[in-house]
């Protein structure tokens, strides 16, 4: 999905559902799957790693849940965390930039769209950076390039591994070509990790789209993904436009991706730390201790 | 005068024009001597055109930007090589005709070009796919740069792009992949790498050639992060929106002189690289030749550091001090 379809989806009102991971009935305490329709109990999906115990629906979720899913418990040590967004072009569309920022600031607790760190899994240390879709559809500006990169740069120099959860619609239009320019920054210090022969491996999770599968997603060592997580460079309605032709129904989908060859595994979230930890195993890297950031 | 399609904001110099025109079929025509008038209103035409041109809004500049007549990649490769081949195809099964590429000399320096390539007229636009390349073109294109890695050719890259093509065999290739896997690769090119935009920077689609020592742009080119009928969709929600967005995103050469995004814009000819398409060839030229003067004095080790800490330094943002943390917090 392109952060066009992003925006078109959340004025139709699909996307609330999908967004919110508590549904407002009731007390809150039970969730809906919009897949399965089961009801299941808010504390079970989150027991389950937000996957659907019935159908193994994977619910979107946020920065730390990820990080809680995939980090040694007490592990994680957040790097960058004062770095603030700017509004470099001092844009304004119908709302200003400076809003936007605003109000996703205080709606995630959060400054920009990624949070990045240290953290071990199963005892093994590894650069870790998850994007927040919350923020502005995690699109991609100045912080977001910035903290990936100075986390790339910091896991290069203790020669450590590297995961980037991607969860992006793409380059965020209100800070123009400087949004762009991360894409080149990032690839630019992920080419100095790969020089030093270091594993790097992108989770793509969803969505997946525009500058953020134009680089660094598609830079991986090995290329892991979610199950049905959408994964694309253009959006759906722009192929759809130039062809006019219906597209295959699972077209952009993490399967579709893994039989087109852009996809090393697909791995269901409930298995991610133990698949995460035997491949940097096979890649002979060790667990010891991570001294602090 | 040449038949060229006009622009909106041309229309004023047409009726200059006519008239001179008319002045010159009269002194063909008889005795009187019309000289003086000619080159009245001539200074006259020449002043409209250049206050018209410089002072054109983002959304003009696009216009110019897109002019099917503005010199493309190969306009310029003719004007610059005697010696000039063409080379062809991505070793995986692709020859695409949107981006193209092959060796030349330059000066006396041989030297690799490649480029986006647009067509003239809908049969030949058709062929280039309006200059969207596809997957196989950025392969192709890096093909090529890892060619001229290995036998220390400079590489000039000219941008003049909508964007990569957006379609379902595109995906089915990886287009997010290839255009990846350019802008990592090359950091490590060893030769000095001299981008320029001589029409439109489409996004990804620019940059898939644009990762380079030297960043230049012709004054009436622009470069975006989105297409400004996309982003006015998206973010105005009215496609018709596309001058504000064209203005909201700080395309020109001038704001992103400002941003430090290009390295230097190179002033067009009067009316446009279209209206005199061989002195935009010398200028073009000159400022390759003393780009590259300088970037050739570089060890290739210093030209690597250089390239990686020019984007290492791109964006703007905020490093609040611990102390402003906390009472942000
Ligand atoms: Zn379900």
């Amino acid at each position: 999905m392109s952060l066009f379809d992003w925006f078109a989806d959340r004025r139709k009102g699909q996307y609330v559902a999908n967004v919110k991971q508590e549904p407002d009935e009731g007390d809150g305490l039970w969730s809906k799957c919009p897949e399965c329709a089961q009801v299941v109990y808010l504390k079970d999906l989150k027991l389950n790693a937000s996957v659907c115990a019935n159908c193994g629906y994977h619910h979107r979720i946020d920065s730390s849940e990820r990080i809680a899913l995939i980090a040694d418990p007490d592990s994680f040590q957040v790097l960058n965390a004062d770095l603030a967004p700017v509004d470099p072009l001092g844009f304004k569309d119908r709302r200003a930039y400076a809003d936007r920022l605003r109000e996703s600031q205080a709606s995630t607790g959060l400054r920009d769209g990624v949070v990045t760190g240290l953290c071990r899994v199963e005892g093994i240390p590894m650069g870790l950076a998850a994007m927040d879709f919350r923020f502005m559809g995690g699109s991609m500006g100045s912080v977001v390039g910035e903290k990936i990169t100075r986390l790339i740069e910091e896991s290069t120099a203790r020669k450590l591994p590297l995961l980037i959860v991607c969860a992006s619609g793409g380059a965020r239009m209100q800070e123009g070509m400087l949004s762009l320019m991360q894409m080149a920054k990032i690839s630019g210090a992920l080419e100095r990790h790969r020089e030093a022969e270091l594993l790097y491996m992108p989770l793509l999770t969803h969505p997946t789209t525009g500058g953020v599968t134009a680089s660094f997603a598609m830079l991986g060592d090995l290329i892991l993904a979610e199950p049905k997580a959408l994964i694309g460079f253009a959006g759906r309605r722009v192929i759809e436009q130039t062809l006019r032709e219906k597209l295959p129904d699972n077209f952009q989908t993490a399967e579709y991706l893994q039989e087109h060859g852009f996809v090393d595994t697909i791995v269901p979230r409930t298995q991610l730390r133990s698949t995460l930890a035997n491949l940097l195993r096979l890649h002979g890297c060790k667990p010891m201790e991570l001294t602090s950031a | 005068m040449p038949r060229r399609p006009l622009l909106e904001f041309e229309k004023p110099l047409v009726e200059l024009e006519q008239q001179i025109e008319q002045i010159r079929q009269l002194a063909r025509d008889s005795e009187v001597d019309v000289s003086q008038q000619l080159q009245q209103l001539e200074s006259l035409a020449a002043r409209r055109r250049q206050e018209i041109f410089q002072g054109l809004t983002p959304a003009q500049k696009i216009q110019v930007a897109r002019h099917p007549q503005r010199p493309s990649t190969l306009d310029f490769i003719q004007m610059f090589c005697d010696d000039w081949v063409e080379l062809h195809g991505d070793r995986r099964g692709n020859d695409d005709q949107a981006l193209i590429g092959g060796v030349g000399r330059v000066g006396n320096r041989p030297v690799m070009l490649i480029g986006h390539q647009k067509g003239r007229d809908t049969k030949e636009n058709v062929a280039r796919n309006f200059g969207m390349a596809a997957p196989g073109g950025y392969r192709k294109a890096m093909r090529l740069m890892d060619h001229a890695d290995r036998f220390r050719l400079p590489i000039l890259t000219f941008i003049d792009t909508p964007g990569a093509y957006a379609g379902l065999e595109a995906e089915e290739q990886g287009q997010g992949e290839a255009i990846a896997v350019n802008l990592r690769e090359m950091f490590r090119l060893r030769v000095p790498v001299i981008a320029t935009v001589i029409g439109e920077g489409g996004s990804g689609g620019a940059l898939g050639i644009g990762v380079a020592d030297r960043l230049l742009m012709f004054e009436h080119s622009v470069y975006t992060v989105a297409s400004p009928e996309a982003c006015a969709s998206i973010l105005w929600r009215d496609a018709a929106k596309a001058p504000d967005a064209a203005a909201a995103l700080r395309i020109t050469g001038r704001d992103l002189l400002e941003l430090q995004v290009v390295d230097e814009v190179l002033e067009e000819p009067s009316g446009g690289n279209n209206w005199a398409p061989l002195e935009s060839g010398e200028i073009l030229r000159a400022a390759i030749d003393r780009h590259l003067d300088e970037l050739l004095s570089l060890s290739e080790q210093q030209l690597r550091e250089a390239r990686y800490s020019k984007f290492r330094a791109m964006g703007r943002f905020l490093e609040k001090t611990s102390q402003d943390v906390e009472k942000a917090a």
